[in-house]
């Protein structure tokens, strides 16, 4: 092995331990409360991390919450970036959930269509 | 995707509180729950709470839970990976304010430490090499043979002030050098992983937790150094650590970064591990040597050093495994980075181990200049139950023990020596006010006699007088002279034996002597001993206002020497037949049972009249000691 592929390797196994290193840029937080799950949230997570997963996303990070009182627009998703920002995603189906992964976790375009509230910066 | 990463602690004190089997009753019921393609269990290496095991850590949230028994899992896997919030039962409580921490970087254990040597420890596989290459792995040891000639290396260590982590504090840097420059060949790398001091496991929880790292610090210390050959001398009684080690060193050699031509640089590397079968004094390096070519483990005089005349008669370099796993860093960083931790005289970081009567137990990283008072207040969380800091014992069996009014004292190589102790490998064990000075000295001492090879007099001979002195004054048979006889013998030994073990033997009796002298002389003159170890200058009576009769302690009682008086409920313990083994006082549920010594004060109970058995006891011999 020489240093050029032992630095292709580094780059590849990286992906493998950087979720212990902290540091994404978007944290996505998907409300997993009893509505949650009742309305679909599971299969929205599932989805989004397939989404990410296909499009090779590093950036992100997934977690899961516990009701966060929105239980008419549930599926909810949130959306952290390290900046403060945060957007809300009310009713999300499966195939909404791709599209956020495609446009604003890949893009940083917001998907204003299933945005709900004001961001805080333009209140 | 994966979500979550659960980090589970298999080093050896986690997997003996049956980590392996919280890992695969994780697994299991994530497999239940569906999450199996979601979240990931990585089996890391020592975490530092070794108390608290076995313990584990969820990325990327940082939530840090103890106990983790298998029996746990269904509860963890539901409450934090199913419905997203921490499964509270099992996080840990700070010792001081009682509040419960969230996160391991809430924990002032984790957030006062400097993690150099222990940076991939708990975080990494240690039996994957990928995930080291991930953090870099390998890539100083690229760097060093692509683009550094050996005298830079050197001069790199050098000028880092790295010191030897083996107890002496020798600057590796010099040493290196000296070992370049020996003109004979074929050279040797050793690294010394004969970790023998009790309650000190710093070496193991690194060759756990992250083996790549002493296995690259070697190969760069043997292209500095002109050696294409390794050892690494590690006991038998860490099979884990031998374990992982042997699957480390096979993955080496797949990927290329041990063997020949290594980074088409023309430099060769093989390494090999050598286990010794636990002898305390193989660790000390002419010893080592002679273990590792197969030879009965004695000390050899020195000079000629290893660097001139080491392994079958050719220069070696000996290092510690905490020395070689800093050597990556240094070069990843650089030395000026690393010389800007610590203090004026000694750089980086070092790693401790805490253990006796403290909070928080188990291994942290902190620079020196660290003072004794930060290590055990802060880091350590103090002194369980509320008893009183008594004193601190450094540097293992062989080091010196330290009082409270040297508490400010800085965790340096000198500013230790100055009080008669030692840095060593780093052990801090912890004494509060129930330990007995004279005992802790005859304690450390038994350790050294037995493992004292033999070899030369002074070791073999002196240590064995001094236990019996010490061993008189504990039964209270020794007169005042004596002190001077334990004196002047310490003295002898050290300055006259062959090797570290025997010189630093009488380190706990001198220290012990110099700032506890006052229980000496309790002990000898008025026969007392106020931390109420010594089991023969304390007497055991049973306090009749709490006692209910309950008659546990009579039949606690080995040698049956405990009555109660016919017709009352009362116990009483007939002194003269007692073997003060204290077998009632843990029986006793309502504190009756009380431990005195009052030495020569101490009035004798006269035997009461009438004395009858407990019920259900049968009749025994009394045995009188």
């Amino acid at each position: 092995m020489n240093l050029e592929e032992l630095k292709k390797l580094k780059e590849k196994t990286q992906r493998q331990v950087s979720l212990r290193e902290g540091g994404k840029k978007y944290r996505v937080v998907v409300s997993m409360g009893t509505s949650g799950i009742a309305a679909g949230a599971r299969e929205v997570m599932t989805t989004m991390l397939d989404e990410i997963d296909k499009r090779g996303i590093d950036d992100v990070e997934v977690a899961v919450t516990g009701e966060i009182g929105l239980t008419d627009a549930e599926p909810v998703i949130r959306i952290e970036e390290t900046n403060g920002e945060q957007t809300t995603y009310a009713k999300v189906k499966p195939e909404d959930a791709r599209q956020i992964v495609a446009e604003h976790l890949e893009k940083g375009l917001k998907v204003e269509k299933l945005a709900v509230g004001k961001p805080k910066d333009k209140e | 995707m994966i979500r979550a990463h659960i980090l589970v602690c298999t080093g050896t004190g986690c997997s003996s509180s049956g980590s392996m089997r919280t890992c695969d009753a994780l697994l299991r019921e994530f497999k239940k729950a569906g999450l199996e393609k979601e979240v990931e269990v990585i089996q890391t290496g020592c975490m530092g709470r070794c108390d608290l095991g076995p313990v584990a850590l969820v990325h990327p949230d940082g939530t840090f839970y103890h106990s983790v028994t298998a029996d746990h899992a269904a509860k963890i896997v539901e409450e934090h990976f199913v419905k997203g919030r921490r499964y509270e039962a099992l996080l840990p409580k700070d010792p001081v304010t009682d509040s419960v921490i969230n996160t391991m970087a809430d924990f002032t254990f984790y957030n006062r430490q400097l993690r150099i040597v222990r940076d991939n420890c708990g975080v990494i596989d240690p039996e994957k090499i990928e995930e080291y290459i991930a953090r870099d792995g390998y890539l100083a040891f690229g760097k060093v043979l692509t683009e550094m000639t050996p005298e830079q290396v050197i001069e790199e260590i050098k000028t880092s002030g790295l010191r030897g982590r083996g107890g002496a504090g020798f600057p590796t840097g010099k040493k290196w050098e000296i070992m370049r420059a020996a003109p004979e060949t074929p050279k040797y790398v050793v690294c010394n992983a004969d970790e023998g001091d009790p309650g000190a496991f710093m070496n193991r929880s690194v060759l756990e937790g992250d083996p790549h790292s002493v296995i690259e610090g070697m190969a760069i210390g043997g292209y500095a150094m002109g050696a294409s050959r390794g050892f690494i001398y590690i006991r038998a009684e860490y099979g884990l650590a031998v374990k992982r080690l042997y699957i480390a060193i096979e993955q080496a050699y797949k990927y290329g970064v041990l063997g020949k031509n290594l980074f088409e640089s023309g430099f060769d590397f093989d390494l090999e591990l050598r286990i010794g079968a636990g002898a305390f004094v193989c660790g000390e390096e002419t010893a080592l040597m002679r273990s590792v070519e197969g030879r009965r483990g004695q000390p050899q005089p020195r000079p000629p050093f290893p660097a001139q005349r080491g392994l079958w008669g050719k220069p070696t370099n000996i290092n510690n495994v905490e020395t070689w796993a800093t050597i990556r860093p240094i070069i990843l960083k650089g030395a000026k980075w690393y010389s800007s931790i610590g203090t004026e005289k000694t750089k980086g970081t070092k790693v401790f181990c805490l253990a006796g009567k403290i909070n928080n137990t188990g291994v942290a990283e902190l620079p020196f200049g660290t003072t004794l008072r930060q290590m055990i207040f802060d880091v350590g969380g103090g002194i369980p139950n509320g008893k009183k800091f008594k004193a601190v014992q450094t540097g293992g069996p062989s080091g010196g023990v330290i009082p409270e009014q040297h508490l400010d004292a800085t965790l340096e190589y000198e500013s230790l020596q100055k009080l008669g102790s030692i840095m060593g490998s780093g052990g801090l064990v912890v004494m509060d006010e129930d330990s007995c000075m004279v005992d802790v000295a005859r304690f450390f001492l038994e350790f050294c006699c037995d493992e004292s090879c033999g070899k030369c007099p002074p070791c073999r001979v002196g240590t064995r007088q001094m236990l019996g002195i010490l061993e008189k004054i504990s039964h209270g048979e020794a007169e005042l002279s004596d002190l001077d006889k334990l004196e002047s013998l310490a003295v002898t030994i050290r300055d006259a034996s062959l090797c570290g073990l025997g010189m630093t033997a009488p380190n706990p009796l001198l220290t012990t002597l110099r700032y506890f002298r006052d229980e000496y002389v309790e002990h000898i003159v008025h026969k007392r001993c106020r931390a109420r170890v010594c089991r023969d200058l304390i007497d055991f009576t049973i306090k009749h206002e709490n006692c209910t009769g309950c008659s546990l302690c009579a039949r606690a009682c080995p040698v049956g020497t405990i009555f109660r008086l016919s017709g009352q409920k009362k116990y009483y313990i007939v002194e003269e037949d007692c073997i003060h083994c204290g077998a009632c006082i843990d029986a006793c549920r309502f504190d009756s049972v009380l431990k005195t010594s009052d030495g020569n004060d101490h009035v004798a109970p006269p035997r009461p009249p009438a004395l009858e058995l407990a019920p259900g006891l049968k009749p025994r011999t009394l045995v009188t000691t």
